[in-house]
């Protein structure tokens, strides 16, 4: 039983994993119990008393106080039992440490951005240090998505109109997988980012070096790299292949139709205004449901960009 | 007793025992005859069955979604669905399986053709009425087969704003479709709640009802009040599309969680608008197939009504990680753990009446068995997500997929067909095969675990629903669950191939094949137009078993009739009797 629940369970990373395991196992385990005691005793009863001929005599048993005294009180101790214990442990996840550290989470069509305390923007991809708690405070750009980490054990909502919260804190170095757990349209199952849980010194050093956004780097290479971290490939494919938004592969330089039958040459101006205004001008045959990237690309990261999609023939 | 008896006022009544003819030579199906008696008639059996084949297509068409759905799941990446259209097919599948069969079904399709007979009825109270929400039910389908033919919906059933505000495809078409629902549903709880009050034949008092009757009313109490919350909701949320009124959407300056809250104050009573009318078939089939009085009758009466009120509480069960307040969650938490006792009280009575009866295993028997398992499943991983830091984790996970199909298709449509087999014969005057129902039972409830268990496991290792695409790790129980589900469409064509041969080639059935003390097996199979040649006369309760036959077909005697020998027996004229 114990090996069969630790195998419904993704593997536990974070201080209250364990607790809410606990209870998924009581609840399991109790549940087995009454599913089979009631099952086999409804069995044992459909052979013991089967009929046997239609003029059968059956007794006049309309019903019993203390029996049904006995199967209403029995569950009610139960259930409040399983009450309590979730509710405690939940107050426990809601209420995280005051010493916790900050990370600004913003859940927008398809993609999470994680804004550290130092200015550091990473996309899809959230840096945390091990044995901290650590606090997200989490707000929508659209529409409602939810943020959810099995292995923390942890979900919350993401609301465009208020702030939302959530905390947990890993225990083990490594990495787990975030899911959108709110349905928010078509790319919706591709709304995963990782957690990477460092030890504390790499965690400082990747807020250090990881800031500075390989600036060193030669453009291309740069623009290769900003796109993957920003998760542009989600819906854009550098393989030619129709994704939610048209490819990258032979675009540069082409002519690009719009929904009104006009169209637009695929330059610098156009990449430009499509990440930072991507539904001024929209591609025939794709969705206006791109979110902007003003305020998350500077100037230079999007000329790199521009580099790196007029490599893309 | 002596005192209650004592405020009891009772009636002489001359009656005599009527038997059910056991070859009528006219009935319901044949007295009237044409489409346009069908489709102008007002007799409650025939709007029955009107209604049994558009939930059976709407069934169908729900069924047919499922399976695209599981073979575009087959593997982790696209297989031949784009990502919008699968959006589109799930919202379909979840939007008709639970407006146009899961709360319609029972009490249209069951409640309509037996709760006259049940109450020893001519009618319901307003049979027009009862007409006129089967077209509007049958408007209501339109606008929302015109929705999907015109763009689509890709919102899922829920609707949630501010996506649903904002997305494209024919969502105020849809919306309205479900609306104008509503109405239909409104008006048959009216139609039920004033003919249970109304019609019952003399001597049938409220200790004397059968328990599918105290199932329908509860239900009845809830689609009326449960359901003009949904219609309103519904309308707010075309004034916003439509208008560009600010309610939900934030962006026009309302609140996506106030949406959330409307939804949920119709939709989770409305889940008890779907079972609770099959537990009312659950304790007539047990008690027919165990020969045995039901046991904990006021029980299982009470409970039915307790459900009914205490599933208006517990709404914000749905919204644990939507952001409302911690107070409302323990508050919901613990109403959400109430509403498990009176059903768990059901279910213990329901195994109790089987000790020391004569059980004859027939196929609503079998899916009798098949329900109170599958359903304790489906309750159990209740208590699961009910529970405040574990449905943290499971939220919107497989996991809650699976609880909501073992309770809906375990619990429910087992209660369904289990009652379909029941009342066949008596709607008929036909047997179906046996053989063949048992073959179907069985590979139903191995289709069904087996689409639905390995959702339980992947749910609990973090596995969304909603998702297009899926995490490889994933697969093993995605194909799992994909043959299970085409098990179990081929178990429901073995159903449906075999109860339509039945009408043509089946066995006749006898007015009471079951050898049932309940009214409606006291008449002709199929009933005559009218119900009854006579009007009943109740002295016993529907599940006394150990009283002989002869005192469950007594009628008022005519007085032109003199061939019989009368008898005259008290009848209590008060409906405060106690049992």
């Amino acid at each position: 039983m114990n090996r069969l629940i630790e195998y419904m369970l993704p593997p536990a990373k974070s201080t209250l994993a364990g607790e809410t395991d606990a209870l998924f196992a009581f609840i399991n385990i109790s549940s087995f119990i009454f599913i089979i005691g009631i099952t086999l005793t409804m069995l044992y009863f459909a052979w013991r008393y089967r009929r046997k001929s239609d003029d059968d005599v059956t007794p006049v048993i309309s019903h019993n106080n203390i029996l049904e005294i006995t199967w209403s009180v029995i569950p009610l101790i139960l259930v409040i039992i399983v009450f309590s214990w979730g509710y405690s442990t939940y107050m426990k996840k809601i209420s995280p440490p005051s010493d916790a550290y900050e990370v600004r989470v913003v859940g927008k069509s398809w993609l999470w951005e994680f804004h550290y305390d130092n200015g550091n923007v990473s996309v899809n991809e959230l840096h945390v240090p091990e044995n901290r708690p650590v606090k997200l405070i989490m707000s929508s750009d659209d529409v409602i998505h939810s943020f959810y980490v099995p292995d923390f054990r942890v979900k919350m909502d993401v609301l465009p109109n208020r702030y939302t919260s959530v905390w947990f804190e890993a225990t083990e170095q490594g990495e787990s997988t975030v899911y959108c757990t709110e349905y928010c349209g078509t790319a919706h199952s591709n709304m995963l980012a990782t957690v990477h849980v460092h030890s504390q010194e790499d965690f400082e050093d990747w807020l250090e070096t990881s800031g500075g956004s390989g600036e060193d780097l030669p453009p291309v290479e740069r623009g290769e790299m900003l796109v993957q971290q920003n998760a542009c490939m989600t819906c854009h494919s550098t393989d030619g292949s129709r994704l939610t938004g048209p490819t990258f592969q032979g675009a540069w330089g082409s002519d690009v139709p719009l929904e009104n039958g006009e169209t637009v040459q695929f330059d610098e101006n156009y990449v430009r205004e499509s990440i930072l205004e991507p539904n001024a001008k929209v591609h025939q045959g794709f969705q206006p449901v791109m979110p902007s990237y003003a305020g998350t690309l500077d100037d230079r990261q999007i000329d790199a960009i521009i580099e790196y999609i007029k490599t893309l023939q | 007793m002596a005192t209650s008896e004592a405020s009891t006022t009772y009636k002489k009544i001359q009656v005599r025992r009527y038997k059910p003819e056991e070859n009528p030579e006219k009935n319901y199906l044949n007295e009237e005859k044409g489409l346009w008696a069908w489709l102008t008639t007002v007799d409650h059996k025939k709007i029955g069955l009107m209604y049994l084949a558009s939930i059976a297509f709407f069934f169908l068409v729900g069924g047919i979604l499922a399976l695209i759905l599981r073979t575009e799941l087959w593997t982790p990446a696209r297989s031949f669905l784009d990502a919008d259209l699968y959006n589109q097919v799930f919202t379909l599948h979840g939007a008709i399986m639970v407006f146009f069969f899961l709360v319609p079904s029972v009490p249209t399709v069951l409640g309509n053709f037996v709760l006259p007979l049940q109450l020893g009825a001519k009618d319901v109270a307003f049979p027009r009425l009862n007409l006129a929400s089967f077209y509007i039910y049958l408007i209501g389908a339109l606008f929302t087969l015109t929705a999907i033919l015109t763009g689509g919906v890709d919102t899922g059933w829920t609707f949630y704003t501010p996506y649903s505000a904002t997305t494209g495809g024919n969502v105020i078409m849809m919306t309205l479709g479900v609306f104008i629902l509503g109405f239909s549903s409104i008006l048959t709880g009216v139609n039920f709640i004033v003919t249970i009050h109304k019609l019952r034949s003399p001597g049938m008092t409220w200790a004397k009802l059968p328990l599918n009757l105290w199932a329908l009313y509860a239900t009845s109490i809830i689609q009326i009040l449960a359901t003009p919350v949904l219609a309103i909701t519904l309308l707010l949320l075309t004034m916003e599309r439509a208008l560009g009124i600010g309610i939900f959407d934030p962006a026009l300056g309302g609140d996506p969680v106030l949406y959330q809250h409307f939804f949920w104050f119709y939709s989770h009573p409305a889940v008890y608008i779907m079972i609770v009318p099959g537990f009312g078939i659950i304790s007539e089939v047990v008690s027919t197939f165990s020969k045995k009085i039901i046991f904990g009758y006021w029980a299982i009466a009470l409970s039915s009504l307790a459900i009914a009120f205490i599933g208006f509480l517990v709404w914000g069960h749905h919204m644990f990680t939507a952001g409302q307040s911690s107070l409302a969650n323990l508050v919901f938490s613990f109403l959400t753990f109430m509403v498990g006792i009176p059903t768990g009280i059901k279910i213990f009575n329901w195994v109790a009446t089987m000790y020391k009866g004569s059980i004859d295993m027939k196929t609503p028997m079998v899916y009798v068995m098949i329900f109170l398992f599958l359903f304790m499943i489906g309750g159990f991983t209740g208590i699961m997500v009910g529970a405040l830091s574990v449905d943290i984790h499971l939220h919107d996970t497989y996991y809650v997929v699976a609880h909501f199909h073992y309770v809906m298709v375990g619990g429910m449509v087992m209660a369904f067909l289990g009652g379909i087999h029941y009342w066949w014969p008596k709607m008929f005057g036909k047997m179906y095969s046996e053989l063949w129902a048992k073959i179907a039972a069985g590979i139903l409830f191995i289709g069904f675990n087996m689409t639905f268990l390995p959702q339980f496991i992947m749910g609990s290792q973090g596995m969304p629903r909603r998702y297009f695409n899926y995490l490889e790790q994933f697969q093993p129980f995605h194909q799992t669950s994909t043959v299970g589900a085409y098990l179990m469409g081929t178990g429901f064509l073995i159903v449906a191939i075999y109860l339509t041969y039945s009408l043509f080639k089946g066995k006749k059935a006898g007015p009471n094949p079951w050898g049932s003390r309940a009214l409606e097996w006291q008449t002709a199979s199929p009933p005559p137009l009218h119900n009854f040649e006579h009007i009943p006369v109740i002295i016993n309760g529907p599940y006394d078993y150990h009283k002989p036959m002869s005192e469950f077909q007594l009628g008022v005697a005519s007085k032109h009739n003199g061939h019989h020998a009368e008898e005259t027996v008290d009848v209590p004229e008060s409906a405060q009797e106690k049992a």
